[in-house]
């Protein structure tokens, strides 16, 4: 297999760097001081020291007894991203970009909130190394998610608020965007995702790929044989390919990256990119977007904030175009029901995102032999969820 | 082939004048005001004028063009239907019109059916802000095809290397970014925009015009004294944005570009 992305920053057709000029240096620079510091013995050593004394990693590739046996079909497996400290996976990213921006002698860092979770990631990193920070926060969002944007303060994070067009994350990216490219020569954005231009799907992608390297060994150590199936949502896609990375030469393992089907795909209000967009850029890369025939950005809806964007992560439209991945979705309900599901039997309340990909588990594991294995990546925790789930549900705290 | 935009600069240049270039959004308030917009702005003294295609996530734009974007958007504007109104203002004026799309929005009409459709309407050249020279392979061979003419951007902070590269690449003009920031930000530092302008001449003949933080006849008298031409986006925009009401609007605007335009009269002797 070919290394990906290549020299240009492209997955086949998908990947690029489509930014303003003003961005451009930075951007040659961000990726020049990362492909250092990757090859860089010591730097390699300075992450995965964090990743396991301040991460908790690894973190445990836990048999769900009850599920399985619930299910009736395939052995399943939760990657527990949720025992990560903040409770996601993302914070593996926060701890590299951080350990990055240090080396570039950047001190100030920015980001957007993703479902918050990446926000609380990155305000805990900066807090860590000392850095300043600026979290940028659609007002809807904020107002959605108030608990985080508190947690985010204690943390020392400056939170602004974002007034313009859907006041959602997009626009929350476009504002970050713009102060880096106003701050270009002190600040270091961090990006939440495997998005964005060139080197940041790349970069993403290695820091968490440290999920997949770990599960393979796990797996081989519990079960003896690599799983037939990798289950994962997919917002930006992060979680997801940093699980499947390590197993993409296995040819016999199958993955499956699960979207937000929102409301439903037919009702137009959701974000499976794959099952309703089409190739374009935004936010510096091509990829699949969900946008209309002119060009223009669909508004997203997801029940969970994390997979409630327009784009998918370049590498997955390669994978998916190659037919490597295969890419389906859950609905609100479905991931709704699948909270509920893990909460009751299994004693682990997962992120409303998990939720997506455990749904998925719910239809797949049924169809599978018993002796069949499936790994399931429960990127996050759900606590930063229980309030908006209760409102659902129309329980008043 | 000689184009528009190069008549233009040709033009001035004999008489050691400046380009006034103007922004406006397309289909802000709608796509019939901007054809009086383009026509009014023309007789005010407007040497070439800029239509934004708007979109919904201008990461290069302040809150001033995002807010002519939306409003546009609202109104109906399309990059299709911006064409048809270039094609329409083809028949009353001769004035070079460059667009200015992000790339997304030239990507889902396809890079070559664009050029091809723009070039036929009567479009002399494009900007697209977020796409730099390394990512414009699928528009460089139909735009040349064409005649339109691709003006890339350079910044305050591009490398020398790149300086070089990305002017040679330019056709029409040169767009530099006065300032290390986005539309609509204050211009600071003249004494750097003289400096980088220079640089860029000593790569390239094709004429330099600067964009970015110019919002007031002053700002424009001192830009003219350094660059082959001045381009004034946002204080326009937000002056459309704030008459949208008023019957007179265009001759407003009108009036503005003519003290914009007198103001760099005053001081065009260049030391180029
Ligand atoms: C817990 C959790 N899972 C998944 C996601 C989706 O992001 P990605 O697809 O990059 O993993 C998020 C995003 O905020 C998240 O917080």
């Amino acid at each position: 297999m070919q290394q990906l992305p290549n020299e240009r920053g492209r997955f086949g057709d998908f990947g690029g760097r489509y930014v303003p000029e003003t961005l451009m240096p930075a951007i040659l620079e961000l990726e020049q001081a990362y492909v250092r510091a990757r090859q860089d013995r010591a730097f390699q050593a300075e992450f995965a020291g964090y990743l396991k004394r301040f991460v908790g990693r690894p973190t445990s590739l836990y048999f769900a007894e009850r599920l399985t046996k619930r299910l009736g079909g395939a052995r399943i497996y939760l990657k527990r991203e949720d025992l990560c400290h903040t409770g996601a996976h993302k914070i593996n990213n926060s701890i590299g970009q951080a350990l990055l921006a240090i080396r570039m002698k950047k001190k100030r860092v920015i980001a957007e909130p993703g479902a918050g979770q990446l926000g609380v990631a990155t305000a805990t990193a900066a807090a860590m190394f000392g850095l300043s920070c600026e979290i940028y926060m659609g007002t809807e969002d904020m107002q959605r998610q108030a608990l985080n944007v508190f947690r985010m303060r204690l943390l020392g994070a400056t939170v602004t608020g974002v007034e313009a067009g859907s006041r959602t994350l997009k626009d929350a990216i476009n504002e970050a965007m713009r102060d880096w490219t106003t701050n270009v020569r002190t600040t270091n954005y961090i990006l939440g995702s495997v998005l964005g231009p060139h080197p940041y799907p790349m970069m993403i992608r290695d820091f968490q790929s440290v999920i997949g390297r770990e599960a393979r060994k796990q797996v081989l150590a519990l079960e003896g044989k690599l799983p037939d199936y990798l289950v994962a949502c997919v917002g930006g896609g992060s979680n997801s390919i940093g699980l499947f990375h390590a197993f993409l030469k296995d040819r016999r393992v199958k993955m499956v990256g699960v979207e937000a089907a929102g409301l439903g795909i037919e009702s137009g209000k959701h974000a499976a990119r794959f099952a309703g967009g089409k190739p374009g850029v935004l936010h510096g890369t091509m990829t699949y977007l969900l946008q209309d025939d002119d060009g223009q950005i669909n508004l997203t809806h997801s029940v969970s904030a994390g997979l409630d964007y327009a784009a998918v992560g370049p590498e997955h439209s390669y994978y998916h175009d190659a037919g490597r991945i295969h890419y389906t979705s859950a609905t609100d309900d479905e991931a709704m029901a699948a909270f509920d599901l893990l909460a009751r039997e299994e004693g682990i309340v997962p992120a409303l995102e998990s939720a997506h990909a455990v749904a998925e588990v719910v239809k797949l594991a049924p169809k599978l032999k018993k002796r069949q294995v499936v790994i399931v990546n429960l990127s996050g925790r759900g606590d930063k969820d229980v309030q908006q789930v209760a409102r659902i549900k129309g329980v008043s705290l | 082939m000689s184009n528009r935009i190069d008549q233009t600069f040709a033009r001035l240049n004999a008489k050691g004048q400046k380009a006034l270039v103007t922004y406006i959004m397309a289909g802000d308030p709608s796509l019939q005001e901007t054809e009086t917009l383009v026509l009014e702005v023309e007789k005010a003294g407007a040497d070439v004028i800029e239509l934004g295609v708007p979109f919904s996530d201008p990461i290069a734009d302040g809150p001033v063009i995002q807010a002519a974007a939306e409003r546009a958007l609202r109104g109906g504007a399309s990059l299709r239907k911006i064409l048809r109104t270039v094609a329409s203002l083809r028949t009353r004026t001769q004035v070079p019109l460059v667009l200015m799309a992000y790339y997304n929005t030239v990507h889902a009409m396809g890079e070559a059916a664009f050029c091809r459709q723009a070039a036929e309407a009567g479009v002399d050249g494009l900007i697209v802000p977020d796409m730099p020279p390394e990512e414009a392979g699928p528009l460089e061979g139909p735009a040349a095809a064409t005649g339109l003419q691709l003006i890339y951007l350079l910044a305050p902070t591009s490398t020398p290397a790149r300086r070089t590269m990305v002017a040679r690449r330019c056709r029409g003009f040169v767009y530099y970014v006065s300032l290390t920031g986005i539309t609509g930000a204050k211009l600071t530092n003249l004494g750097d925009v003289r400096r980088n302008v220079d640089k860029i001449r000593r790569a390239t003949d094709v004429p330099v015009a600067v964009g970015f933080g110019i919002a007031t006849p002053q700002d424009a008298a001192q830009v003219a004294g350094i660059a082959d031409g001045v381009i004034v986006g946002s204080a326009i925009v937000r002056q459309i944005g704030e008459h949208q009401q008023d019957p007179r609007m265009p001759e407003r605007i009108g009036q503005f570009a003519r003290s914009l335009k007198s103001a760099m009269a005053g001081s065009a002797a260049s030391p180029a």
